[in-house]
């Protein structure tokens, strides 16, 4: 709601600056988002009149003026406006005076000729003005008056960030009443009479839907001027209040609609057949409103229809075919109350808003009607001259507002705070609620201006708004005191974030929805879960891995001429399940380009392969041991891409980027990523320690001569399979082809260790073991001892 | 130790030069001349291991005075041949040459030995100065910075962190919250609707629904997490986090609320003096409600909206208002790192430049 501070200040006059005003209101609830001046700061403009005119002898296009600034003596000013004209009023810069943009004005010669001053146009004031050339003053304009003080120009624009619950306050009235009760300055409302009542037209008025609207008060006016204009007061109120002045009629339905927060709509009377009938929309029905949208309307639309067919979206938006034009001299003038359930959502579920649709669906004062007709109608007769009718009523189902309980102990135990039944008393006074008192407290009934005082709670926060929020202390809390738990079993996310981070991964943040070619490369998700409104097309699907925001940041990087990208996050991903169910667990993923190390002087620059990565994501899960699987993967490389097993459950995955997509994406080399289940990630079990054997643990190496195609990890499952109670631990640390070793076969070497807690191992258990260790890799993988 | 003993040699070499003419020590060893006295024999070694540069001139000089026929070798031989009487004192005086020898030998010994050494150390030095090698380090986004930084905060003060889904049902997101379709509120946050009539939650309030439906009170919750509403520009983000609040017992009160809050932002922002003020405001869910306002060098900020939580949530939830109260608070925690880090552009945060993201590290 922006409005000028001068028109408030004509309602309610407290003692306060523009500063103290707007921090008053602020911390009363209603926050002034910003204040601006009405102009520019200048000085030395006064009203002027132009006495004479002549032409320049040496400039075609400039004119010499003698005009009048109130001082007896004419001043010459030189005049490039095509609009002078002789008798004009117009602003005019004397000799001394400083323009926005500090131009100072002193006397000159243009071309030869001496000018002393300069005639204004509304843009070299910086006020808003349609019109090219001078700014053209009123005939009545007094001369010599300071052009501030003319046009009110030290007034300030308020803007309101009014709450939904304040409806009240989205009218001059409202707000001043708002600011007499906080400080106690007399409301001065300009004074209302009943306009003149000279003719008999009437149009009756049925509300078929009467539970939607409450009170609906209808007026013939006829004999209005079409060309009247409006008055440069009422304009300049609109246009500080954001509202374009449009033509009379209209301007005096917004000027009361922002005086009184009383939405009014007049009809072109000439264009209603018959009588209004409020009810809701017939199916199939539609109606081409004023803003010129053709809407299918709804059987939950509540409409005004005339004996034909429906003229406005009541409440929200007259009908086209309704419309007051330019020759329009009768109208109906429409003043009504609205249940604010049978407005509110309309106007968003239609895409657009209105000055009445938001006052309407927040709470419009149901015993405002009376008051707004007749202000509507005095100014009208007034601008426009015309006669009125009499006003027809109908009268459907008002608001019951029943007496509200505010218990004083209730009070105390919200607040905190240990007021007496005659503070509260004291508040409710000046906050102008009427109550009687009870045993508990009070009973109070909530004014008609006032939807949002329904419940207890609503009166108690009206309490601590009067006495101030400032005002309630801040004293340390007393409670019950209980420790939090801290599962041991669980690795908290702070860790695991750490883990990569000590790895060289940077924590990222993309975003949750994403392009759809993300979803069918990296996860061959076809059916992804689509937002219905999305911000932008690249951003229209949920996500079902981690993976594309992770490649997305790689190529950024790489535009910002990184060579080594190494980064992960952490967050939900979506997954369709039954139904409408979505699984939204929680993925960890990362991917890893570029050079193993940093690029230094004392390393060889290698690029990071899918084993340093793999090196990284079981440091993640140690001291659990993660096994891999090949697997097939839509992201991956068929042949450099693995299952991530733990227990024997698959949890993600890990593997180099697919050549297709690292073309597509026009990324150098593949990078190698990984996306795992963070539920996985975090379990971790409880250390059940053992204690160290005193002794020496035996180390054998054996090389084991395999196919090609046979996996390490089979070899070494079936070494890990020797049931033998010696067996402390196998690893691979050599993998060898060539020389020695015939094509088609490669020889992998395992460090055996093998350890007794009780005794020290003889050679023959050892050889033993080591048998058995040669007959299981022979049995499950073909492996033959290396000689 | 090695290079005193490099010193004294010096001395004697000194002495030496002054007491025998030159040529005298060459002379002496090519020709075997007739017996020299004992005195003379230690001047003249003096003077060889002097001018000995390396180890194997070392030796060559011990050979020379103790080897099998060195000079002193010699001496004690012929001590034999003397009468008894004198071979006890000349045996004395040649012992006591002797060990006057050796001790020169062993200074000069250890005096190679630590010049050996020096060079040996200079030869190794390093630059220091030149990188270090190995890996980097990378490290966390600068929001779950601070998003760790309030919740120990939090914790520390006994509450517990709550989770929930980012898909949220019209339920959980609104009704529950007290904002029933049509709610004029409902335009205060502009949702993101989802396939089936689902909404990516436009607030992290979803999560105290869900808390308070499965948890009787006390309740002392905070519930970060990632959010969503339809607005894009340099201060707002699509997505973005906020943290959310929740304290139901049986006597929580505003005045609790203004403590509690008040008290974090001062530890958050490190700054006892910092001032804090609550502002009337409007969410359906809380009543009263409060924006929260911090004094910053251009004025007031808003931090935050807090309130106590209205009795129809509550309600809604199968707790019981008469008994109960509590209060709710929201937080932007993208606001927080950017007023804590002095990041004037919201979106830096989801533009993942590492240029950006590694000043946190």
């Amino acid at each position: 709601m922006k409005f000028s501070e001068s028109w408030l200040k004509s309602w309610v006059n407290p003692a306060l600056s523009t500063e103290q005003l707007t921090y008053l209101l602020t911390m009363a609830g209603l926050e002034v988002e910003g204040t601006t001046p009405a102009a520019p700061a200048f000085s030395g403009v006064v009203v002027a009149e132009v006495k004479t005119l002549r032409p320049h002898e040496n400039a075609d296009r400039l004119r010499v003026t003698e005009v009048d600034v109130g001082t007896g003596t004419l001043v010459q000013i030189v005049c490039g406006a095509p609009n002078v004209a002789v008798g004009a009023k117009v602003p005019c810069a004397l000799p001394g005076a400083i323009l926005p943009g500090d131009f100072k004005i002193k006397p000159t010669k243009m071309r030869g000729v001496e000018s002393g001053g300069m005639l204004c146009s509304g843009k070299e004031l910086g006020i808003p003005h349609d019109e090219d050339g001078l700014l053209l003053l009123p005939a009545d304009a007094p001369v010599g008056q300071s052009i501030r003080d003319y046009l009110d120009l030290d007034d300030t624009v308020i803007e309101l960030k009014v709450t939904p619950n304040r409806a009240d306050c989205l009218g001059i009235k409202g707000i001043a009443r708002e600011v007499a009760a906080l400080t106690r300055a007399p409301l001065t409302p300009p004074v209302l009479t009943a306009a003149p009542v000279t003719l008999t037209d009437t149009r009756p008025v049925t509300l078929t839907a009467d539970a939607a609207c409450g009170r609906y008060l209808g007026r013939v006016i006829q004999g209005l001027n079409p060309a009247a204009p409006t008055p440069d007061w009422m304009k300049t109120r609109l246009e500080r209040a954001g509202l374009r002045s449009l033509s009379a009629i209209v301007d005096v339905t917004n000027y009361v609609l922002l005086e009184l927060g009383q939405p009014l709509h007049a009809f072109d009377l000439n264009k209603l057949e018959g009588g209004i009938d409020v009810r809701l929309a017939h199916a199939g029905e539609t109606l081409t409103l004023l803003n010129g949208k053709t809407l299918a309307l709804d059987p939950d639309m509540l409409v005004i229809a005339d004996h034909t067919q429906a003229v406005a979206l009541a409440g929200i938006m007259g009908g086209g075919n309704s419309e007051v034009d330019d020759q329009t001299q009768a109208v109906f003038l429409e003043s009504a109350f609205f249940a604010p359930e049978a407005i509110a959502g309309r106007a968003r579920r239609l895409g657009f808003s209105s000055d009445a649709s938001f006052r309407y669906e927040r709470g419009v004062d149901f015993t405002l009607q009376h008051e707004a007709m007749e202000r509507a109608t005095t100014l009208l007769l007034s601008v426009c001259g015309g006669q009125a009718g009499p006003i027809t009523e109908a009268i459907g189902q008002l608001p019951a507002r029943p007496d509200v309980a505010l218990r004083v102990a209730r009070v105390n135990k919200v607040l905190g705070l240990s007021l007496s039944a005659a503070d509260i008393a004291a508040m409710l006074t000046g906050l102008g609620l009427s109550y009687t008192t009870t045993d508990s407290g009070f009973s109070v009934t909530p004014p008609s201006f006032r939807f949002d005082l329904a419940i207890e709670e609503d009166l108690i926060e009206e309490v601590a708004r009067l006495f101030g929020y400032d005002n309630i202390p801040a004293n340390a809390p007393l409670a019950r005191v209980a420790m939090l738990s801290q599962p041991e079993t669980q690795t908290p996310r702070g860790e695991l974030r750490r883990r990569l981070a000590g790895r060289d991964y940077q924590e990222i943040v993309s975003y949750a929805f994403v392009d759809t070619a993300w979803e069918a490369d990296f996860a061959a998700n076809t059916t992804p879960i689509r937002l219905i409104n999305p911000i932008a097309s690249q951003m229209s699907v949920m996500r079902s891995t981690l993976l594309g925001g992770l490649v997305d940041t790689l190529v950024g990087n790489l535009n910002r001429k990184h060579s080594r990208v190494r980064v992960f996050e952490l967050a939900r991903v979506f997954l369709r399940g039954e139904g409408k169910d979505v699984a939204q667990p929680e993925h960890l993923a990362g991917l890893a380009y570029g050079a193993r190390l940093p690029e230094q002087w004392g390393s060889k620059a290698e690029r990071v392969d899918f084993y340093d990565v793999k090196a990284d994501l079981e440091a993640l899960f140690a001291p659990r041991l993660l096994t891999f699987r090949a697997a097939a993967h839509p992201a991956l490389h068929p042949g450099r891409a693995a299952e991530v097993l733990l227990d024997d459950e698959v949890i993600g995955v890990l593997g180099e980027l697919h050549p297709t997509w690292v073309q597509k994406y026009d990324i150098p080399a593949a990078p190698v990523v990984f996306e795992v289940s963070l539920a996985a990630a975090a379990v971790r079990t409880l250390v059940k320690a053992t204690p160290p054997s005193r002794f020496q643990a035996v180390r054998r190496d054996l090389a084991l001569l395999v196919d090609e195609s046979t996996e390490a990890g089979a070899v070494l499952a079936a070494l890990q399979a020797v049931p033998s109670p010696l067996l402390h631990s196998v690893s691979v640390f050599d993998v060898y082809r060539g020389k020695g070793v015939e094509e088609g076969k490669k020889s992998i070497a395992f460090k055996v260790l093998l350890q007794d807690t009780a005794k020290t191992l003889t050679d023959e258990e050892v050889e033993q073991v080591v048998v058995a260790l040669l007959d299981s890799a022979a049995q499950r993988t073909g492996a033959t001892l290396r000689l | 130790m090695p290079l005193h003993g490099a010193g004294c040699l010096t001395i004697a070499r000194d002495q030496t030069a002054r007491l025998l003419p030159s040529g005298f020590l060459q002379t002496t060893f090519l020709q075997h001349p007739p017996m020299t006295p004992l005195d003379t024999i230690l001047d003249s070694a003096r003077v060889a291991l002097d001018a000995v540069t390396d180890t194997t001139g070392l030796e060559q000089v011990k050979a020379r005075y103790l080897g099998k026929s060195g000079e002193l070798t010699e001496r004690l031989k012929q001590l034999g041949g003397l009468p008894a009487e004198e071979r006890k004192t000349a045996g004395a005086a040649i012992n006591a040459v002797k060990q006057a020898f050796e001790a020169l030998h062993n200074a000069k010994r250890d005096a190679l030995a630590a010049a050996a050494l020096s060079r040996q150390l200079a030869a190794e030095a390093l630059d220091v100065t030149l990188p270090s090698r190995g890996t980097a380090s990378g490290g966390l986004h600068p929001v779950t910075l601070t998003l760790e930084r309030v919740t120990s905060l939090f914790q520390s003060l006994g509450f517990e962190v709550a989770d929930g889904p980012e898909i949220e049902t019209d339920f959980h997101n609104f009704q529950a919250l007290n904002i029933p379709e049509n709610h004029p509120a409902r335009a205060m946050q502009d949702t993101f609707y989802v396939e089936g009539g689902d909404v990516l939650r436009t607030h992290t309030s979803p999560i105290q629904v869900r808390y308070m439906l499965g948890n009787p009170p006390p309740i002392k919750i905070i519930a970060p997490g990632r959010v969503y509403r339809v607005d894009s520009d340099a201060t707002h983000s699509p997505m973005f986090h906020q943290m959310e609040g929740l304290w139901v017992d049986e006597n929580v009160s505003f005045a609790d609320l203004k403590a509690t809050l008040t008290d974090f932002l001062r530890r958050f922002f490190e700054r006892d003096d910092l001032q804090v003020r609550f502002r009337p405001s409007f969410f359906p869910f809380t009543e009263p409600s409060a924006e929260i306002d911090v004094l910053g060098e251009r004025g007031w900020l808003e931090v935050g909206g807090c309130g106590m939580v209205h009795p129809n949530v509550l309600r809604n939830v199968n707790i019981d208002p008469e008994t109960y109260t509590g209060f709710a608070f929201g937080i932007g925690l993208d606001r927080f790192a950017m007023l804590r880090y002095g990041v004037n552009d919201l979106r830096l945060f989801f533009e993942n430049d590492l240029n950006f993201l590694k000043q946190f590290n």
